[in-house]
């Protein structure tokens, strides 16, 4: 671990504990959402459609129904009428009638695996059964699976009254000529002069790079359990991110009032964005009120492939020129991501994010979001910041090798800094970029000559994530033994529980041993925002943290009744209470504890945080490869993964965190993908073809945590959950050129485009180009 | 079985047919467990009679017998590399061979070390050269009512070699983009015969007998076998999905034979 400043020591915040509920999780007593099972339960399955357009001419439910253990049927009719609201659910916003109609399609049918009608019955098996008894009439239509052909004039409309919104500088450009479209918004950002710029620059280059959509590849698919009470109250079951965010959704769909719906989070598989938006709850909720029986609903991997997830495919577009001594000079990035089957792809974030890293100011930058018929995509660790980074820092090892110029050094000599104007014109706040790309000069891996054998490469990429802030509750209860009681609203995933545990110990001189966190329900504690924005150890840390000085504080006063002083004339030190009038009078906390009876009655706080400074994120990735030039097979030999932290709260889950992102980087780089067949199904719903990496295909992942201090939290932490997978597929494309001399425009970088891309090469007869590091 | 006919299946290690019942490939009335069945559980082996291996025993046991790995390296290749650990507990090469998916990996091996599939039914036994045992993706010559027992395989010839290799995008738990199993015999400096057979680049493993013959006689170099893997080439007939595109498999075939018949030329020289 990197410290790259001198900082206030802590006795607990930087320290690793064993996490809280590690033995429950290893021991697999901890109840996930499939564990739930209720007196009276039905089971509910899903009938998904076959095509990937259509229209719903009819659904006949009358042969379901008629099934000896079937017990309710249901589809959009049963939903209340939708308007087009919107709601906020952290990192990204979603339109109400749009979720409403992924989670029952209403007259249309925009992806193959759209859902258009659910049953319950006695057992999964009956349901299951039962979907093959209900019939749909489809009218099917042309459908298009990627931007270009959506794009393209006469190219099947998916909303048939959708209009492009056009946007400028964050305003409605109204230059802009717009008409019905697939394309739901298209935002550009213009800035200095770019046509001074190419006349400055002594080098261009002009790229263009495709990416598919990929899947968040959660272990745990979607599951919910849901109550319906004839006395209108509705309990959820669910592994979600988000439960105040599913109360909000289902009661928008179900148009009931969000206290009338209590969501119990259960521990969740992974989420990694794609647990935020409701699938299941609203046809489990209807479902439920037809039957007055709980309806649990589990989805199988395929529908999970299917229905869920992914984020983006994309096409980008990239031109940037530099000057002889590599300065930035203009900067031209078209950006069209696949939204899926409704409008709210990424792409936004993938523009602003991609520059970040870089002095940008001669600029003309397009976002454009596009209706295709796939699955509605879903916020994905970073979201659309990996994809841009793809182009940006591909196009930028380009520019840096014509300009003959160690990218790293090229990187630095265009580092961002704090003050620095982005894209859209807010300056950086307090960041750590330039320390990080130092950190990477400097690392004995950048350093080390490349591993012995021919066919060896390496490559660099750099990465950016803005965290958020938002809304956080926690309480506190202290016990008699001196121990406290945690309850906040995060569900935890990757180890939130014990790193804001630890924030509350390190305040009450404890050890995070003697915090006991419980994650509630949403009528059990105040609202609480989504586990994702990597906000959890920052945002609920810092409700965390203000509670703890509530308790605190009251200690305090009771030590002052105890020995009759004021509480002005408490001193609190190393988790000591000390009389100042006398200081040989001074008391633990369990000491307190013990006598809380006696001086007024159990202590407790409650806070809630709404921080706004999360402190933005930089990551680099330095990795090797070793490409087998025949069958195109990329071996990664060494990977060193670099990202500030702030402060690293808990650093085992911090480089948890790191080699995750990275982990998932490496399997979009390598050989992740949507592939559909020209029928517009995906052809890889399984584990078995999706191709994620596994353990055997990953060296290890050597994590770097650089801390440059966020201001913004009272110990500095920076959010840590994502900037991890922006770097990789740039870093390792970067390699692979080195190793083999062959440039890849395309994500996966799978073993048959290397080889057709090292054909390529040869056939061009520049079997030479590969650069010299 | 015979009752049920084609709505009967046999279960051995299941775990080809577990998934594909689950996926509704299968639709059945009958599932038999075979394996407790003597005769499928038999692994013997003589100098005589060579290889007898029962159609249910399971690859853990095939790649941790000694007779096989000196032997039948090819086979070795095959059984190690099918499924991860806890599948080998339970998958087998009489499994994989019944199955008769084009992909599958223990198939040209098979064919290349010349094995004979044992088949019983209700009209009695009878013996089928595994070149010969499938018929179409899924589909093979076993009637309804009729059973895999096990495979023969001859004895090794003196100075024989035999390699599997596959190429998966990762390192395991994946299904062969292209498949290759060869069986080299070395007679002096010259190759007395070879035997190739291709995965994942047809309806069926195919057996590229114009590639295996033309190294007859042939000295065992680089050369003759980067010939020999052009001819294997002309023998493939793949199909693009998302596994891979007819390019790329063509091109794995003779990459693919080029690194087996190397690997067994090297074995066939070490070989008592």
């Amino acid at each position: 671990m990197t410290t790259t400043e001198n900082r206030p020591q802590f006795k607990v915040v930087g320290t690793r504990p064993v996490r809280h509920d590690g033995l429950e999780k290893v021991t697999g007593k901890a109840k996930y959402g499939a564990d739930v099972i209720l007196p009276g339960m039905l089971y509910g399955k899903v009938l998904r459609s076959p095509h990937p357009h259509a229209r719903i001419k009819s659904i006949d439910t009358s042969g379901a129904l008629k099934i000896p253990g079937v017990k309710a049927v249901v589809t959009a009719k049963d939903l209340p009428i939708q308007s087009d609201k919107m709601v906020e659910l952290g990192e990204a916003h979603a339109n109400m009638k749009q979720i409403a109609e992924n989670c029952l399609a209403n007259d249309k049918v925009l992806y193959k695996g759209h859902a258009v009608a659910a049953v319950a019955a006695t057992s999964p098996h009956i349901a299951e059964e039962a979907l093959d008894a209900i019939k749909v009439v489809y009218e099917v239509l042309p459908f298009v699976l990627n931007v270009d052909d959506a794009m393209k004039p006469g190219a099947t409309l998916l909303h048939e009254n959708m209009v492009t919104r056009a946007v400028l500088g964050g305003k409605p450009d109204p230059a802009k000529q717009v008409g019905k479209s697939n394309v739901s918004s298209e935002m550009r950002w213009v800035g200095g002069n770019l046509e001074q710029a190419w006349k400055d620059s002594h080098v261009i280059v002009e790229r263009e790079y495709f990416t598919k959509p990929v899947h968040q590849g959660y272990i745990e698919p979607h599951v919910t359990t849901v109550n319906w009470n004839p006395d209108g109250k509705i309990t959820v079951w669910t592994s979600t991110q988000h439960t105040f965010g599913v109360r909000q959704q289902a009661a928008a769909i179900l148009q009931v009032p969000e206290g009338m719906v209590k969501v119990i989070p259960m521990e969740i598989g992974g989420g990694f964005g794609g647990k935020i938006n409701v699938y299941l709850e609203p046809a489990a909720a209807m479902l439920s009120k037809k039957t007055g029986h709980p309806v649990k609903m589990v989805m199988t991997r395929k529908e999970v492939f299917e229905a869920s997830g992914p984020t983006s495919g994309s096409h980008m577009k990239m031109k940037v020129g530099a000057t002889k001594d590599g300065k930035i000079t203009g900067w031209q990035l078209w950006l069209a991501f696949e939204a899926g089957a409704y409008p709210g792809s990424p792409v936004a974030m993938g523009a602003m994010c991609s520059s970040a890293p870089y002095i940008v100011e001669n600029f003309d930058v397009s976002a454009l979001d596009i209706v295709v018929n796939k699955p509605k995509v879903a916020a994905y660790r970073a979201p659309g910041s990996p994809i841009g980074a793809f182009a940006v820092e591909s196009t930028l090892d380009e520019l840096a090798e014509k300009l003959g110029m160690d990218p790293m050094d090229f990187r630095l000599k265009n580092a961002a800094k704090e003050g620095t104007r982005q894209i859209t014109g807010a300056p950086l706040g307090k960041i750590g970029n330039i320390e990080v790309m130092t950190q990477v000069k400097n690392h004995p891996h950048y350093k080390s000559p490349l591993p012995v054998g021919p066919n060896v490469g390496r490559g660099v990429g750099m990465g950016y994530w803005f965290n958020i802030g938002m809304q956080s509750s926690a309480a506190l209860n202290v016990n008699p033994d001196g121990s406290v009681s945690l309850v906040t609203g995060s569900v935890d995933i990757g180890g939130t529980r014990v790193a804001v545990a630890m924030q509350a110990a390190e305040i009450l001189g404890i050890r995070a041993e003697d915090v006991i966190p419980t994650v509630a329900d949403t009528d059990s504690i105040g609202w609480t925002g989504v586990t994702g924005g990597s906000r959890t150890a920052f945002a609920t840390g810092i409700a965390a943290i203000n509670a703890a000085e509530e308790v605190k504080k009251q200690l305090i006063a009771r030590a002052a009744l105890m020995w009759e002083v004021k509480p002005e004339d408490i001193e609190f030190k190393d988790g000591l209470y000390i009389n100042k009038k006398s200081p040989k009078d001074s008391v633990t906390m369990k000491q307190l504890a013990a006598k809380m009876m006696m001086t007024g009655g159990y202590v407790t706080a409650s806070a809630t945080a709404n921080p706004r400074m999360a402190g933005a994120a930089y990551g680099a990735m330095i990795v090797d490869v070793k490409v087998d030039p025949e069958t195109g097979k990329v071996d990664l030999l060494r990977v060193t993964a670099f990202q500030d932290a702030g402060k690293a709260a808990h650093p085992s889950y911090v480089e948890g965190q790191i080699q995750g992102g990275a982990v998932q980087g490496i399997g979009w780089a390598l050989n992740e993908e949507y592939f559909h067949t020209t029928d517009g199904v995906m052809a890889n719903s399984s584990w078995l073809d999706y191709r994620m990496p596994t353990s055997l295909d990953l060296p290890m992942i050597d994590p770097v945590i650089i801390e440059v201090p966020n201001p913004g939290h009272p110990f500095g932490l920076r959010g840590v959950g994502e900037v991890g997978i922006c770097a990789p597929m740039a870093a390792i494309r970067n390699a692979i050129f080195r190793a083999t001399g062959a440039r890849m425009y395309h994500l996966p970088m799978n073993p048959g485009s290397i080889v057709e891309a090292i054909g390529a090469k040869k056939a061009a007869g520049h079997t030479n180009g590969a650069a010299k590091k | 079985m015979a009752e049920k006919g084609a709505k009967a299946r046999a279960l051995a290690g299941g775990t080809d047919l577990l998934v594909q019942l689950r996926v509704k490939r299968y639709i059945v009335d009958r599932v038999v467990d075979v394996k407790h069945i003597a005769e499928m559980n038999e692994l013997s082996y003589s100098d005589s009679k060579g290889l007898v291996l029962g159609a249910a025993v399971p690859c853990y046991r095939v790649y941790e017998d000694k007779h096989i790995s000196a032997k039948y390296p090819g086979l070795y290749d095959s059984a190690s590399l099918i499924g991860g650990i806890q599948i080998q507990t339970r998958a087998g090469i009489g499994g994989n061979l019944a199955n008769a998916a084009p992909s599958a990996d223990a198939i040209p091996s098979l064919i290349a070390l010349g094995a004979t599939a044992n088949i019983a039914g209700p009209k009695g036994k009878r013996s089928v050269p595994v070149e010969h045992f499938c018929t179409g993706p899924g589909k093979s010559v076993l009637q309804d009512g009729e059973l895999l027992v096990s495979m023969s395989i001859p004895p090794p010839q003196a100075k024989m070699g035999s390699t599997y290799i596959r190429f998966i995008p990762r390192n395991e738990m994946d299904i062969a983009v292209v498949g290759v199993g060869v069986s080299v015999v070395l007679n002096g400096n010259s190759i007395k015969s070879a035997r190739i057979a291709l995965a994942s680049v047809g309806p069926t493993p195919i057996f590229a007998t114009e590639a295996g013959n033309w190294l007859t006689g042939k000295a065992p170099t680089e050369d003759s076998v980067m010939q020999a893997a052009e001819a294997a080439k002309k023998a493939a007939k793949p199909i693009t999905d998302m596994r891979g595109t007819i390019e790329q498999r063509i091109h794995l075939v003779g990459v693919l034979t080029k690194r087996s018949l190397l690997s067994a030329i090297t074995r066939a020289k070490e070989a008592r």
